[in-house]
C-alpha cells in the first residue's frame, strides 16, 4: 500500500533531477544545522552581516558564472577587485567632495572593471591564450599596478558622503545585499530570456557546433569577459565604500577562489555549457554561512580554508555523479 | 573444425541508448576462416572491437573453449588469445623487426634483453610464416606488406589464437595480396582462427570457409562460402531493392539558382566550377579526401577561399562568414553531425533555433513560440524523443540528423547542401530523409547531397559531380550515372574532357 504510493513519487523525484536541486537543499540543511547550533545564527543582525559579505564575492561569482559556462575561468578578479578599489578612491579623492565625485567614482568604477575585463577578454580571444593563463597573467598584472599607483599605502577617502552607498540600508536589508539580488535578477535573465544568454551556453557546451550555427563565437567568449569585468567593477566599489578605503595588498585577496567556489557549489558545470545564475547565488551563501558558523562556533580561522575546499570538493563530486 | 573455439549469445551494443547490435549469436569454430560483410554502419566494426576488449557489450555473453569470459580491455582480449590487426599499424618505427615482434613479451636473461634468442625464434617465426624477411630491417624501411607481416607474427608471439583483420587488403597491392592469400592458408594449417571483415567480395568468396553477413546491427545469415554465390551476398548486406527506398527523381526547372566559379584553396581545392538549378539535386561523389566537404564549407563561408566568385539567381555574392551564408538563404549540414551540428545538452526546441534565434526574440525570447515552432517539427519529421525537452544526447542518430534538419529547415533554405546526410542511420529513417529531400525540391529548393554511399548519389541526384583530389572530374547526368562510370572518374581513371 505504502509501496505503491511511494513508487511514482521516486520517479517523478527522479525526474526532477535532484542534482539540479541539490545546492538548495543544501542550504536548507546547512540553515537548519546553523539555527541548532548556535542561537546567534538567526539574529536579524547577524543575517544581514552574513548576506552584506556574501554580496561582494557574490556579485563577482554572478559575473563569473557567465565566463564559466562558456568555458573559460577568470583568475584575476580578486586583483582586479583591488585595482579598481584604488582607482576609485584616487578618483573620488581628486574630483573633491560632494555626491558628484561619489558618481563620478562610482560610474568610473564600473567602467574601468569593463575595460579590465575588456583587457582579458582581447587577451583570450585575440591572442588565442587559454583564459587560465591569461587571467593568471592579468592577476599578478592588476596586482602588482595596485601596489605600484598606491605606492603598497592604505588609500582612504576623503569624502564624507562615500561610505554611505555601502553602509547604507533600505527596509533593514544594506545596500549591497540589494545590489546583489538585483544584479542576479538582471543577470538570470541576461542568461535564461536573452539571445546573448543561450549562446553562451551554446559556446560552452560545444564551440565548433556553435560557430557553425553562425554564433559569433570570439565576440560571445569576448563579452562574458567583460560582464565579469563589470561585476568585478561594482563589487569594487561596495567593498572601497563599505571601508572607506583600500589596503591594496589584502583587498580582494583569494576572491577568485571564493567566486569560483560559488560558481560550482551552485552546480554549473566547470567544463562549461551549463549553469544557473540562482545556483550561483545560493552557492555565495552557502559559503558565506560556512564561514560565518567558523566563526560563531569558535573554529579556528586557519581551519577555514579546509572546510571551504571540502565543500568545495564535495560540490563537485556530487555535480560528476550528476553528469554520468 | 567442429569445436567452437568461441561461442557469442546474444550480444547487445547500445551507445547512449542507441541500439547497434542486436543479440547477434554466432558460433566461430577452430582454424576457420570467417568472414563478416555488411554496409557501413552494419556493427561489423562493433561487433569485432567488443570481442577484441576495445568495446564493452551492453548485454550478452562470449565463451570461449565453452568457459564464460569476460573481455574489457585489450588485455582480457590478449589473455585469451584473441588479437587485432589494425588497420593502422602498431608497430614502433624506429625498432627493428624482431624487437617489434616481441614488443611486450621480452625474452630476458636476468634483468637483460636476450636478443639472440629472440631474434633466433623470429628468424624461426618468420620461416614458419614463408617469409624471408630479416628480423634485423628496421621496420620504417619496410613496405605496407611486410609491416602487416610483422603485426601478425607479433599476434602469434603472443599465443593468439584467434587472428581479427580488419579489411586487410586495401592497403596492400595485388602481388602482395596474393602473399597474404598464402599467408593465411599457413596460419589455417597451424590452427589459427580468422575473422576477416571485408568490402571486396571475390576476395571474401576466396579466402573465406563461413560468412556472417550483417545488415543494420542484425546477423542476417551465416552460410557456408560454397552455398553462396556474389549476388546474395550483395543481396544480404543492402536487404532491400534500390527502387523501394528512393523517390522518383526530382523535376527541376532550368534557372541557375547558384553558379560557382573557378573556387581554389591552396593545397585543398582546384578551380571548381559547378551550377545548380532550381529544384534539382546535385549529387557530389568521390572518396573521402577528395575535398567535397571543404568546398560545400569554402561556399558557406566556413573556410577563407584563395580564389572563386559565387552567384545566387544570377547575382554575385560575397560570402565570407557563415552568417553571410545564412542570409543568402543558404543551409549546410555537416558530416559530423554531433561534433558540428548539435548542442548535445540542449533540448530539441534550442537546438532547432539556434540559427533562427533572433526571429524569436522581442526583447527576450518568447520560450512558447519556441516551443510551439519546435512541435511543428517534431511532428513534421516524426521526431521521436521521450519529451520535446530530451536533451539531443539521449536521441537516435536518425531522430538527431532530423533535429539538424529541422534546426535548418528553420532558416528557410533556398540552397540546402546536406554533408551525408545518413551516415549511421537506419534505412527506415534514411527513406523518410530522402523522401523529404524529394518534397523539398518539389517546393522549389535546391538541394546538394554530397555522399560517400554511391547508391545514395544514384538514388537521389539528378546529376552528379565527381571529386577527385581537390577537382572536379566529372559530370554524369542521366544514364550515365552509374557506378561504374562513378568510380572511374573517382580514382582518376577518367577524366571529364574540358571544353
Amino acid at each position: 500500500m505504502i509501496m505503491s504510493q511511494l513508487s511514482p513519487m521516486i520517479t517523478r523525484m527522479k525526474r526532477l533531477n535532484i542534482a539540479a536541486y541539490a545546492p538548495f537543499i543544501a542550504l536548507l540543511l546547512l540553515i537548519v544545522f546553523s539555527s541548532i547550533a548556535s542561537e546567534h545564527f538567526l539574529m536579524p543582525r547577524n543575517i544581514t552581516n552574513v548576506l552584506r559579505q556574501v554580496s561582494y564575492t557574490g556579485i563577482i561569482a554572478l559575473g563569473m558564472t557567465f565566463v564559466i559556462i562558456a568555458g573559460g575561468i577568470d583568475l584575476s578578479v580578486g586583483s582586479m577587485v583591488a585595482l579598481v578599489g584604488v582607482l576609485a578612491i584616487m578618483i573620488i579623492n581628486g574630483v573633491g567632495d560632494g555626491w558628484w565625485a561619489v558618481a563620478m567614482a562610482v560610474a568610473s568604477a564600473i567602467a574601468l572593471g569593463g575595460v579590465f575585463g575588456a583587457i582579458n577578454g582581447l587577451i583570450i580571444t585575440r591572442g588565442k591564450v587559454a583564459s587560465f593563463i591569461a587571467t593568471l597573467a592579468t592577476m599578478s598584472i592588476f596586482r602588482s599596478m595596485t601596489l605600484y599607483i598606491s605606492d603598497a599605502g592604505e588609500m582612504v577617502s576623503e569624502n564624507q558622503h562615500f561610505s554611505d552607498i555601502g553602509g547604507g540600508y533600505l527596509w533593514a536589508i544594506p545596500y549591497p545585499v540589494w545590489i546583489f539580488l538585483l544584479l542576479a535578477v538582471a543577470y538570470h535573465i541576461l542568461l535564461k530570456h536573452s539571445a546573448f544568454g543561450r549562446h553562451v551556453c551554446a559556446v560552452g557546451s560545444n564551440s565548433k557546433v556553435a560557430s557553425y550555427s553562425a554564433i559569433k563565437v570570439r565576440w560571445v567568449y569576448f563579452l562574458t569577459f567583460m560582464i565579469a569585468g563589470l561585476s568585478v567593477g561594482v563589487s569594487a566599489v561596495l567593498l572601497a565604500s563599505r571601508l572607506n578605503s583600500v589596503s591594496p595588498g589584502d583587498a580582494g585577496l583569494f576572491y577568485e577562489l571564493d567566486a569560483i567556489a560559488a560558481v560550482v557549489i551552485g552546480g554549473t558545470a566547470l567544463s562549461g555549457g551549463k549553469g544557473t545564475i540562482w545556483g550561483t547565488v545560493i552557492g555565495a551563501i552557502i559559503l558565506g554561512i560556512i564561514n560565518n558558523m567558523l566563526n560563531l562556533m569558535g573554529i579556528s580561522p586557519y581551519l577555514q580554508g579546509m572546510v571551504k575546499g571540502l565543500v568545495i570538493l564535495i560540490a563537485v563530486l556530487v555535480q560528476f555523479k550528476g553528469d554520468r | 573444425m567442429n569445436v567452437p573455439v568461441m561461442q557469442i549469445r546474444g550480444i547487445v551494443k547500445e551507445f547512449s541508448g542507441v541500439r547497434v547490435l542486436h543479440k547477434i549469436t554466432l558460433d566461430i569454430f577452430s582454424g576457420e576462416v570467417l568472414g563478416v560483410l555488411g554496409e557501413n554502419g552494419a556493427g561489423k566494426s562493433t561487433l569485432l572491437k567488443i570481442i577484441s576488449g576495445i568495446y564493452t557489450k551492453t548485454s550478452g555473453s562470449i565463451k570461449i573453449d565453452g568457459e564464460e569470459v569476460s573481455i574489457h580491455s585489450s588485455a582480457d582480449a590478449k589473455r585469451f588469445g584473441i588479437a587485432m590487426i589494425p588497420q593502422e599499424f602498431n608497430l614502433i618505427s624506429s625498432l627493428n623487426v624482431f624487437e617489434n615482434i616481441f614488443l611486450g613479451n621480452e625474452i630476458k636473461k636476468g634483468f637483460l634483453l636476450d636478443k639472440s634468442l629472440m631474434r633466433s625464434k623470429a628468424n624461426q617465426l618468420l620461416k614458419e610464416l614463408q617469409t624471408d624477411l630479416n628480423p634485423d630491417s628496421l621496420i620504417e624501411d619496410l613496405s605496407v606488406a611486410e609491416k602487416q607481416m610483422v603485426e601478425i607474427a607479433k599476434a602469434l608471439v603472443n599465443e593468439s589464437r584467434i587472428l581479427i583483420m580488419d579489411e586487410p587488403t586495401t592497403v596492400l597491392t595485388d602481388h602482395e595480396v596474393d602473399i597474404f592469400f598464402g599467408l593465411v592458408e599457413t596460419l589455417k594449417q597451424r590452427g589459427v582462427t580468422i575473422i576477416f571483415i571485408s568490402h571486396k567480395l571475390k576476395e571474401v568468396k576466396h579466402l573465406c570457409d563461413r560468412l556472417a553477413i550483417l545488415r543494420d546491427g542484425h546477423l542476417i545469415s551465416v552460410d557456408d562460402v560454397s552455398d553462396i554465390n556474389e549476388e546474395d551476398m550483395a543481396r544480404k548486406m543492402v536487404g532491400r531493392e534500390l527502387n523501394q527506398i528512393y523517390p522518383k527523381l526530382a523535376e527541376h526547372k532550368e534557372d541557375v539558382v547558384l553558379k560557382v566559379s573557378n573556387l581554389s584553396i591552396n593545397g585543398l581545392l582546384n578551380n571548381i566550377n559547378f551550377t545548380l538549378k532550381k529544384g534539382e539535386v546535385l549529387g557530389f561523389a568521390g572518396l573521402i579526401g577528395a575535398g567535397r566537404t571543404e568546398t560545400a564549407e569554402a561556399i558557406m563561408g566556413l573556410r577563407e577561399k584563395d580564389s572563386g566568385d559565387v552567384e545566387i539567381n544570377g547575382q554575385p555574392v560575397e560570402i565570407n562568414t557563415i552568417s553571410d551564408a545564412v542570409q543568402h538563404n543558404l543551409a549546410y549540414l555537416s558530416e559530423d553531425r554531433q561534433g558540428k551540428g548539435l548542442i548535445m545538452n540542449f533540448d530539441i526546441p534550442k537546438n532547432i533555433t539556434l540559427i533562427s534565434l533572433s526571429s524569436y526574440v522581442r526583447g527576450l525570447i518568447q520560450h512558447n513560440k519556441e516551443k510551439t515552432v519546435a512541435q511543428d517539427y517534431v511532428q513534421r519529421f516524426d521526431i521521436k524523443a521521450a519529451s520535446i525537452n530530451s536533451n539531443l544526447a539521449n536521441l537516435s542518430g536518425g531522430n538527431q540528423q532530423k533535429v539538424y534538419l529541422s534546426k535548418w529547415m528553420d532558416t528557410q533554405p533556398n540552397i540546402l547542401i546536406l554533408d551525408e546526410p545518413t551516415r549511421g542511420i537506419d534505412v527506415n529513417t534514411k527513406k523518410e530523409i530522402y523522401h523529404f529531400i524529394r518534397s523539398l525540391t518539389d517546393q522549389g529548393v535546391s538541394v546538394i547531397v554530397i555522399s560517400s554511399e554511391l547508391e545514395e548519389v544514384m538514388g537521389l541526384s539528378n546529376r552528379v559531380m565527381v571529386m577527385r583530389a581537390g577537382e572536379i572530374m566529372g559530370e554524369l547526368t542521366g544514364d550515365s550515372i552509374n557506378e561504374k562510370e562513378i568510380m572511374y572518374y573517382a580514382a582518376g581513371l577518367k577524366t571529364m574532357a574540358r571544353a
